[in-house]
């Protein structure tokens, strides 16, 4: 393991040790993985009432135009196969940036906030994310990291009457809205499937915005187990596990985040790194589909279980755990399309014995945006 | 009672010895979602992984102590997985095991070395 010391520290750290947090090495940090009440339990709050998640390891980066939004939003354009120009100010979506052999070498959330455009990034990505922007998009806008912001992610059923008592307005946001309330800048997303809002503030303010939060008793600090049991959950890919350089987003089932201005026949089609895959994927399918998998019995399939016909391995699992809303294990992997369709028996190896999995449609559990 | 540097715990009756993990390995894995059990009469050699536990965080083995043979394994941890969460010393155990060399025993940890181990 690595030494907890030399790792670069979040801004709430004292505020996690205090609240006992069992803190782990992750992307460079040290972060809470969870809390007392433990990952189980942090999960299943979060689904029934709010969970605060610091998120602060991620990338925050500002797009300055320097000359309209307009030129940015087609330079952006070119790096992924998503509509940035149609976004709307004060609206956020989801986006992947490609290389060229249509591979996935990142995926983010922008906005556009009226002047500029504002993105968030995997932490793990952060650094190469800010050269690849920086070195295409540097021509139409000021490429800004952003380093001394913390964000913090509330999620849940009641993250909404929670962050309304202290940011007044916030309640009236919808899903994928972006707004700044004075120091704070203000998403209604996340990564969990709940309804919530990701909060992005000065650094020194986030201490004690935090213990704002954690003062209602419906909040709860969360680790970063529980994210990634929530996010399973929620059917969601987790950047270098369900997806990365080596998949397509049609091969990931991310066709919902390319719109049609930028498929074939569209009115911005293609131009952007790995078009020719891409769009012959979606026009004539994908070899391989990322599919929701359910284990029989009690047994996880994890992440690198491979899945076997034959004796030949067709596929892998790319993350699987235990499902605390569930009570049962899931999973996600990659198989070849003719396997992909919900109810096809499959069978993994898990420890050198045969383990049946069923294919099953994401999510699983029923996302709750307030759209 | 003696440990394991692998965090498990031994209790010697004759020469057939119950295992468990520790308190500390217990709260370390945080909630146990699943138990693999060996087979009766396996034959195990020490290091062996000879049992799963799946916490909602990760998988883990247990290693076999000593040598020797399972002879009997928990299997109400089969139904009940948080056993080994809620008493990890008492009706969390996983497996007996029939050992060749009692003698062995000697080498392992004392519960006041285990302690130093985890402190």
């Amino acid at each position: 393991m690595a030494d907890l010391n030399t790792l670069r520290l979040l801004p709430l750290d004292a505020l996690h040790q205090e609240c006992g947090a069992k803190m782990c090495p992750f992307a460079g940090y040290r972060m809470p993985i969870n809390f007392p009440a433990g990952v189980m339990k942090e999960h299943l709050h979060t689904r029934s009432h709010a969970g605060l998640f610091d998120v602060s390891h991620m990338g925050q980066v500002l797009l300055q135009p320097k000359g309209d939004m307009a030129t940015v939003a087609l330079a952006f354009e070119a790096l992924m196969p998503v509509d940035v120009l149609a976004l709307q100010p004060g609206r956020q979506r989801y986006g992947l940036l490609t290389n060229a052999a249509g591979g996935i070498l990142d995926d983010l959330m922008f906005a556009n906030r009226g002047d500029h455009y504002y993105v968030v990034v995997n932490a793990a990505c952060k650094e190469t994310d800010i050269a690849h922007l920086t070195a295409h998009l540097s021509d139409v806008a000021d490429v800004i990291p952003v380093t001394d912001r913390a964000l913090l992610a509330l999620q849940g059923p009641e993250a909404e009457a929670v962050l309304e008592a202290i940011v007044p307005g916030t309640a009236a946001m919808r899903f994928m809205d972006v707004a700044i309330f004075g120091d704070l800048w203000i998403s209604r997303s996340g990564y969990t499937g709940e309804d919530g809002y990701e909060i992005s503030l000065p650094e020194d303010l986030a201490d004690a915005f935090a213990r704002k939060l954690l003062a209602d008793p419906r909040v709860l600090p969360i680790g970063l187990g529980a994210r990634d049991s929530l996010r399973l959950e929620a059917g969601m890919c987790l950047y270098g596990h369900d997806i990365d350089t080596t998949t397509s987003p049609v091969e990931a089932g991310l066709t919902w985040a390319i719109q049609k201005s930028r498929r074939t026949g569209g009115a911005r089609a293609g131009g952007f790194p790995g078009a020719a895959r891409i769009l012959h994927e979606l026009e004539h399918g994908p070899a391989r589909l990322r599919v929701g998998l359910l284990p029989e019995g009690r047994a996880p399939l994890r992440e690198g279980v491979p899945l076997v016909e034959d004796g030949a391995v067709i596929g892998q699992i790319t993350s699987g755990g235990f499902s605390p809303s569930g009570e049962r294990p899931i999973a996600m992997g990659y198989v070849p399309t003719p396997h992909a369709a919900e109810g096809t028996p499959l069978t993994a190896e898990l420890r050198g014995r045969a383990a049946p999995a069923t294919v099953t449609a994401l999510p699983f559990q029923p996302n709750r945006y307030k759209r | 009672m003696k440990y394991t540097e692998e965090h498990e715990w031994l209790r010697a009756d004759g020469e057939i010895i119950t295992v468990g993990i520790t308190a500390f390995a217990a709260e370390q894995l945080g909630d146990v979602v699943f138990v693999e059990l060996p087979e009766v009469e396996t034959v195990v050699a020490t290091g062996d992984e000879v049992a799963v536990i799946e916490s909602v965080k990760a998988a883990s083995e247990i290693l076999a102590p000593l040598n020797g043979e399972i002879v009997e394994v928990n299997a109400a941890l089969i139904d009940n997985p948080a056993l080994v969460s809620e008493d990890p010393l008492g009706a969390g155990w996983f497996f007996k095991i029939k050992i060749d060399d009692l003698a062995a025993l000697d080498g392992l940890m004392s519960e006041d070395e285990y302690n130093d181990h985890i402190a």
